[in-house]
């Protein structure tokens, strides 16, 4: 190789190594997804070898040379049977083994720790029930089932992590998710694949997967001191919602404790669960989601609250157990010192598994919501 | 060939043989059954695009319908009904001189072929003068979609008591405003090209064609009118008659 | 039951003294035509001019992915690259490709009449055609279209400053061309067949251009009333596709998706026809089991308009929509397997011969094998998560629209080359030209797939460095690509004044068309025949040469 220059050659050996074939495989799901990759390649190649095959073995044998008489064949419904039932069979086997794998990535298991994704042109907002926020980057640790809760801003997006092999669209104005687990530490790509604009290709993060000790460390280094339960403490407070929502016998509004995941009965008849969907629709839109025997007073917040807002708000309604819970945010709306919750911390957090926080170090001032805004300026 | 070649053909073909080989042959069609079957086949067929196009803004309704039933109630009670009506009996008459045209090109009757081609374009420049009445309402009561749109007049469904909608769900009404102009626009457009073309038949009539058992044109555009006519059919109910209010 | 294929002597050949070439000369005989031969050579020269236009586009965006950083053009104008690219080749070159040209020329000639059934509005097609083709350039010309072709709201209605509706009204019209194309198929092929000419003895090329024809009838029209409501939003803002406003952004996924999926089997299923026509031929075999590839056109137009949902697996639409939608999509791949298996037995017993439309017959059944297979990947539901998005997406639709159609269409023009200009291409380049594009092709769009396992996004401006090895092979074989698709554009070209005389049958191939002279006069026949012979049907074709040879001779 004397004869390239070593400069390029030097260009050449690093441009080769650095290529890459095969993404990695870091998440509970990407063994299955690859397999099942494999078995569609297998079916690919033998379909291929075998349209090859035809193609190439008539060819040659039926080449004008060879074969100067053509004979005349109808067809045969034998053999036009065989190749419409065995490429059947074989797409229904690709169907079911897809649709389980569609429904093994879509649908979060109850005890996923809950991440929210804010999407917006262009870049990705995480935010941590803990109050960690991070831009176009997402810590998560390894070994656990992460479930995000995903939002846009602005147009569509999609959240993309092909080392984990899923991907969801994050849709203006409703919730979706997806979940996965992270199981090689690393950093991977995260990518927005659904064209947003002009800088769609640097609405890109990156992945940190940590071990659980990293990943605690790094919650403990970067929380904002506030919680995002205790953000929507102080929105609730703020926005007047407290006033109605007040959780006394006279209040004009539903009580709101322990609501989370319970099933309501709407004025219109329908039954439905209480889930984040639900309490940002009732926020936004109240009089479409008027629970039985309430009247729909309620004004609107579109256009008031941002995104971030009301994933505070609906965390911190996720976190109401007690309708005491909620007088003393009434009180600690007055922001005085001495309201320092006198039911403890412990029980008020019972209903928040779903969000695994509690698990946790860093939660610990998350746990103790009033003891933490009591005493601080904030 | 060349459309002038054809007319020049065709005028050879009026003087030499008018019986056998009807001037209106074109000269790619064998015989005057098949021109006819193709031409009124060809005529369904662009109906059925048209069903479709109109099925987007059906479908469009039908989803916002669901979804926001009271905004569409109660903005549809703030349409004229008077008006709707009025336009509805105007087209379904319009309808009925449509046919007497095609029924009187058929017997050759060149006065009532213009009779009724005159009466279907009145009544349908009385539908689209009636249809701009109601937009200029609309413009009045500040209930075209955008910037200026005024959610004052929107009264509970169903309530007894006249209260005012809340504006999370007046601002809905935007929507259903939306869909009536885009469903009720696209209708008068279509109504607005058949009032062009119903001239030019009254044109060519005048001057004595499809009376002479030649009538396919006539047929074609029966077709379209009665189209144009169903569709307001559908629309007068979904758009005007939405959980009607006895007050208004 | 077998046919010796004599092939005739071309050197006796000469051009016929009247053609529908040289029945009037001038512009205006053109502008003004209702020859359907005519109309199709205008919407080839149109459609070549667009077809090299949007592949100026792809060769700017290939050269731009040559390295992983956003270096030659700004982000701005990339994305309106490849918004060009997708709108100019979707829009005005795959949906019209082989209809409007090849369709157009031969399909009222193969059912045995004179002209399409509405020639007028066939040439009012062509205009709206150009009007549309038109509007999209003066859109780019005035600054550029940056939504992609998918047009996605919201991002198409509140977020960008670029000429969307004028994009938008281009396609609309577009749209229109495209339904009067079809609306003219379906009632020529219903209305104006021959006498004796059955719809089991229509030549396949027809019923795909029937099915196809449902499609542009059907589907098209929901297009065009999407894109009005987008224009609309745009201009007064009202919401019905934005969210904050209580609209429902997915309500445009589901109204587009629903003409842009049937889209596809648009482009695909007049190529099916095309590949019949030419397999059947150069192997002198009827086409293995006819029914079976006609019905398998419907079953596909069928189907094709109930799987549009499946672009939307990964946005949030029901879990039992995701199912029902991926069930009709394994259905709908079943008929494409089919038509591939027919056409492979259809060589088995023939008598082969490797002309180029052959060649690109064959590059077609690789292509869209692989093209095909990886639609499965896409449609199985947990595959889709991964995949859709990426560049195998990219990989898979240019597999199936390039590799397929295109292969196709050039199979065709081709093929039927002789029959328009009355002249031979030059036979060794363009077998070189076929093999040139094969190889090109591969290379471009195989290296894509591993990029869209690998992860890489479409129409993303800058990548990570590890993909750039892929990508640099990609944009190699696009310049492969590119030189395999200038070849014939020259060489066609050279050949109407120097290509040797064609004759009227140079391929003995049994179609109606192939039966008078090339180029065909004006009105086509005569006398318009009657038919007394099924479809691909060698041994009367055999018979009828040698009852031809002993009564000159």
């Amino acid at each position: 190789m004397h004869f390239i220059s070593p400069v390029l050659w030097q260009f050449l050996v690093k441009w080769l190594t650095e290529f890459a074939l095969f993404p990695p495989e870091a998440s509970a799901i990407a063994p299955y997804m690859d397999a099942f990759y494999f078995f569609l390649l297998l079916i690919s190649l033998i379909g291929l070898v075998l349209v090859g095959l035809m193609v190439g073995v008539f060819s040659i044998m039926f080449r004008k040379e060879k074969s100067p008489q053509a004979t005349q064949i109808e067809g045969s419904t034998l053999l036009e049977a065989t190749w419409t039932i065995i490429p059947l069979a074989l797409f229904m086997v690709c169907f079911v083994w897809g649709a389980l794998l569609y429904f093994r990535i879509y649908n979060p298991p109850t005890n996923a720790m809950n991440i929210y994704i804010v999407g917006k042109q262009w870049m990705w907002k995480a935010e941590h029930p803990g109050g960690q926020h991070e831009i176009d980057a997402l810590h998560i640790p390894v070994g656990r089932d992460v479930q995000l809760t995903m939002i846009s801003q602005d147009v569509f997006h999609s959240f993309s992590i092909p080392a984990f092999r899923v991907k969801r669209e994050v849709i203006p104005g409703r919730y979706s998710t997806v979940w996965f687990r992270a199981t090689q530490p690393g950093t991977y790509h995260l990518f927005c694949t659904q064209y947003c604009g002009t800088l769609h290709s640097a609405m890109i993060g990156d992945i940190v997967a940590m071990s659980p000790e990293d990943f605690r460390k790094w919650t403990a280094e970067s929380t904002s001191g506030q919680s995002l339960a205790q953000n929507g403490e102080r929105l609730f407070a703020s926005m007047g919602c407290v006033s109605c929502h007040s959780a006394t016998a006279g209040a004009r509004g539903p009580n709101l404790a322990g609501l989370y995941g319970t099933k309501e009965m709407l004025a219109d008849g329908k039954t439905i669960t209480v889930d984040d969907e639900f309490l940002r629709g009732c926020i936004l839109n109240p009089t479409t989601h008027v629970v039985m025997g309430y009247v729909p007073i309620m004004p609107t917040f579109q256009g008031q609250i941002s995104e971030e807002g009301l994933i505070d708000l609906v965390e911190y309604i996720k976190s109401l157990d007690t309708a005491d819970r909620i007088r003393q945010t009434l009180n600690d709306s007055d922001y005085s010192p001495n309201q320092v919750g006198p039911t403890g911390p412990a029980p008020n957090y019972r209903s928040r598994q779903l969000t695994g926080a509690d698990q946790l170090p860093d939660a610990k001032p998350d746990t103790s919501t009033s003891k933490g805004m009591g005493p601080s300026p904030q | 060939m060349d459309s002038q070649t054809v007319a020049v053909r065709h005028e050879e073909e009026i003087a030499h043989h008018e019986g056998e080989h009807p001037h209106y042959l074109r000269h790619h069609f064998e015989t005057v059954e098949q021109q006819k079957e193709a031409s009124s086949f060809g005529m369904w067929l662009f109906l059925l695009t048209e069903i479709m196009f109109f099925g987007g803004l059906f479908m469009a309704y039908l989803l916002y319908r669901n979804w926001y039933y009271d905004a569409f109630a109660s903005a549809s009670n703030t349409l004229g009904i008077g008006l709707g009506t009025t336009n509805t009996a105007v087209l379904i008459l319009s309808s009925f001189t449509m046919a007497m045209g095609v029924y009187c090109a058929e017997k050759r009757n060149r006065r009532g072929l213009l009779l009724s081609l005159g009466c279907t374009i009145i009544l349908g420049l009385v539908f689209l003068g009636i249809k701009s009445i109601e937009y200029h309402e609309k413009y009045v009561e500040h209930h075209i979609p955008g910037a200026s749109f005024s959610i004052d007049d929107f009264v509970h469904p169903h309530d007894k008591r006249d209260i005012a909608l809340d504006p999370s769900t007046a601002q809905h009404a935007q929507i259903f405003f939306f869909l009536y102009f885009a469903m009720t626009g696209m209708h008068a457009l279509h109504m607005i090209i058949g009032v062009s073309i119903l001239f030019a038949l009254f044109y060519k009539a005048w001057h004595g064609a499809y009376t002479t058992g030649h009538t396919a044109i006539i047929d074609n555009f029966g077709l379209y009118w009665h189209f144009v006519d169903i569709v307001w059919i559908f629309l007068f109910p979904l758009l005007y008659l939405i959980s009607r209010h006895p007050l208004h | 039951m077998s046919t010796i294929v004599r092939l005739p002597n071309q050197q006796d050949a000469t051009l016929p003294k009247r053609s529908y070439l040289n029945q009037e000369y001038g512009l205006k005989s053109w502008l003004l035509t209702g020859d359907h031969k005519r109309i199709a050579i205008l919407y080839l020269i149109s459609i070549t001019f667009f077809f090299f236009l949007g592949g100026a586009f792809a060769g700017l965006i290939r050269l731009e992915l040559l390295t992983p950083m956003p270096d030659l053009v700004s982000s701005d104008t990339y994305n309106k690259l490849f918004t060009a690219h997708g709108i100019i080749m979707v829009f005005l070159f795959l949906v019209p490709s082989v209809p409007a040209t090849i369709g157009n020329f031969v399909l009222p000639i193969m059912v045995g009449a004179r002209d399409l059934a509405f020639p007028k509005v066939n040439l009012l097609s062509w205009y709206l055609y150009i009007l549309a083709g038109g509007i999209i350039l003066s859109a780019l010309i005035l600054g550029g279209v940056d939504t992609g072709w998918t047009f996605t709201t919201p991002l198409s209605t509140h977020y960008l400053n670029t000429h969307v509706i004028t994009a938008a009204m281009g396609v609309f019209v577009a749209g229109f061309s495209s339904i009067f194309t079809g609306l003219n198929f379906i009632v020529t092929t219903h209305r104006m067949r021959a006498p004796g000419m059955t719809w089991f003895r229509l030549p396949l090329f027809v019923w795909s251009h029937y099915a196809a024809s449902v499609l542009m009838v059907l589907g098209t029209p929901v297009l065009a009333i999407t894109l009005v409501l987008v224009a609309l939003e745009r201009v007064f803002g009202i919401g019905v596709f934005d969210p904050t406003k209580g609209g429902d952004p997915l309500l445009f996924q589901h109204l587009f998706w629903f003409y842009s999926h049937p889209a596809v089997y648009i482009m695909i299923l007049p190529g099916f026809g095309v590949i019949s026509e030419v397999v059947s031929t150069f192997s002198r075999k009827r086409v293995f089991g006819y029914t079976a590839v006609a019905f398998s056109s419907i079953a596909i137009a069928v189907f094709g308009f109930f799987v549009w949902a499946h672009h939307m697996f990964i946005m949030g639409v029901s879990n039992y929509s995701a199912l029902v939608f991926s069930l009709l999509t394994m259905l709908v791949a079943v008929p494409s397997a089919i038509k591939i298996f027919n056409w492979s037995a259809t060589l088995y017993k023939g008598s082969i011969t490797f002309e180029t439309p052959m060649l690109y017959a064959f590059g077609f059944m690789g292509l869209f094998t692989i093209g095909g297979l990886t639609g499965v990947f896409l449609g199985s539901l947990g595959m889709d998560i991964h995949l859709t998005e990426t560049y195998f997406i990219v990989a898979h639709f240019h597999f199936v629209m390039v590799g397929g159609m295109l292969m196709s269409y050039l199979a065709g023009v081709h093929f039927w080359w002789p029959k328009m200009t009355g002249r031979m291409y030059p036979e060794s380049l363009s077998k070189l030209a076929a093999v040139t594009t094969f190889i090109g092709f591969i290379l471009t769009f195989f290296p894509q797939f591993i990029l869209g396992y690998l992860g890489m996004p479409r129409r993303y401006h800058a990548y990570p460095p590890e993909f750039q090895v892929l990508n640099v092979l990609s944009t190699a074989g696009a310049s492969v690509l590119g030189i395999g698709y200038l070849l014939p554009m020259i060489y066609m070209t050279w050949s109407l004044k120097y290509g040797a005389i064609a004759g009227s049958n140079p391929w003995q191939a049994t179609g109606l068309e192939w039966q008078i002279q090339s180029p065909p006069p004006t009105e086509n026949f005569l006398e318009i025949p009657v038919v007394d012979y099924e479809a691909y049907d060698y041994e009367w074709l055999a018979n009828k040469t040698q009852h031809e040879v002993t009564t000159v001779g």
